[in-house]
């Protein structure tokens, strides 16, 4: 790893941020490097002299009391106590029955939504390796705009091929392939960019078919879908209309391919 | 209906009163002064209130926090636009190079006063990335959510940020802060 890259890094290593490979690569170039570890330890320094003083502003006492009465009125509620007070003896039964079903109804909302379907918990692993992608600078194991030195870099790597086109005609031209980690097995990611922005396609086997879905999650747009046997995953900041324009250009070729 | 409204209002307190320091801490740091923070976290939870309904989160300190980011920001449009409109240009980030450091000898003397005005003299940007990364502890990801940037943009931030408050301690050490 150069200085240049090191000094990049560095401010996601002191805050424990980066993935365990590229932290070895910091710690060893640190360790050879006299000018990147006084950066190291400067950067260390400041954190610590931030963490040493406390510089958290508490809230008032008081203001915890204006939110409570400034919801109130904004809902036009009568604050709780009197409201219950006011009720007649007869409706009260009818009272403890609604809050009954609104526990249950609740509870077994929070229980749906608590459970994240497995769907879910892939968007969420295929954002976290977009993600570590870009921060790590890792974006391609094989760096190349050639769709015919990206596609056979692949072989032996995985028990699949996956599709590689090249799509500079159409502004999204390929940076490279990169072997990633996704659903516990090792599936292909191919980079592309569009101006600043990269896409990460990953590919696998699918082992079942889905729609197409697309979902938006701090700030990424993600676009899933299976064809051809595959599952895909496009995942980007760009933008949700060309990222769709983006997913619409692969499905064409792949529908080409086979025919 | 009295019934249900209280309902509401509980589950909401439930979920996003806890974090009324959080909140606090990121509007004092964002305006600067404990008036306008106070009535800005005010108007945050009650536009937070009004959208609760759509809210189907487990992180409900990140989705306050973006609320309140969003009600500063507008204010600080209203009333302190130029504080938006520092120049800086965070795509050239690779360019963030550490300098020689005599300033290093200065962190050892630098005290809350002293870290205080650093942080207040950054950009708003750079000091919100700062507040949240090591004052709230939130992670590059938390913070990308809050403030609606690229996890990478987050990173230069704090770089940049870091940069700058390490450059101005020495100066703001010898000049003295008024107690």
């Amino acid at each position: 790893m150069s200085c240049q890259e090191t000094q990049e890094l560095i401010h996601g290593y002191v805050d424990g941020e980066l993935d365990l490979v590229r932290s070895i690569e910091i710690e060893r170039h640190i360790e050879g490097c006299e000018s990147c570890s006084r950066a190291y330890r400067t950067q260390q320094d400041l954190k610590r002299a931030l963490q040493a003083v406390p510089l958290r502003f508490v809230a008032p006492q008081d203001l915890r009391r204006r939110i409570r009465s400034s919801l109130r009125k904004a809902d036009g509620a009568a604050p709780a106590r009197r409201a219950f007070l006011s009720l007649p003896a007869w409706r009260w039964a009818g009272a403890v029955a609604a809050l009954a079903v609104v526990a249950v109804i609740s509870w077994n909302l929070a229980r749906v939504s608590r459970a994240p379907s497995g769907d879910e918990l892939v968007a969420q692993e295929v954002i976290d390796s977009h993600v570590r992608s870009l921060m790590a600078n890792h974006l391609a194991d094989v760096p190349s705009s050639d769709q015919h030195t990206v596609k056979p870099w692949f072989n032996g790597k995985l028990d699949f091929s996956p599709p590689v086109e090249d799509l500079a005609k159409e502004g999204f031209p390929l940076v490279g392939g990169r072997l990633d980690y996704l659903e516990n097995r090792p599936v292909a990611a191919l980079v592309y960019q569009r101006r600043k922005h990269f896409i990460n396609l990953f590919i696998w086997p699918s082992t079942h078919d889905s729609g197409q879905r697309a979902v938006m999650r701090q700030g990424y747009n993600l676009l899933h879908w299976t064809q051809s046997g595959m599952e895909f995953w496009a995942a980007s900041d760009l933008n949700y209309s060309e990222l769709q324009e983006f997913v619409k250009l692969i499905q064409q070729s792949a529908v080409q391919r086979t025919h | 209906m009295p019934l249900q409204e209280e309902n509401r209002i509980g589950s909401f307190e439930q979920t996003v009163l806890p974090h009324l320091d959080a909140a606090y801490n990121l509007a004092r740091w964002l305006t600067r002064n404990d008036h306008d923070a106070e009535d800005l976290v005010q108007e945050a939870y009650l536009r937070a209130f009004k959208s609760f309904v759509g809210f189907h989160g487990t992180d409900g300190r990140g989705w306050l926090l973006t609320i309140v980011r969003n009600t500063c920001y507008t204010w600080l449009r209203r009333n302190h636009a130029e504080q938006l409109s520092t120049p800086f240009d965070e795509e050239i980030h690779r360019e963030v190079v550490a300098s020689p450091n005599p300033e290093e000898l200065f962190l050892q003397n630098a005290d809350r006063r002293h870290l205080q005005e650093g942080l207040e003299e950054l950009p708003v940007e750079f000091r919100e990335a700062l507040v949240l990364r090591e004052i709230e502890g939130l992670s590059y990801k938390e913070i990308a959510g809050v403030s609606g940037v690229p996890v990478g943009t987050v990173m230069s931030r704090l770089a940049r940020a870091r940069e700058r408050l390490k450059e101005a301690l020495p100066r703001i050490i010898k000049k003295g802060v008024p107690k």
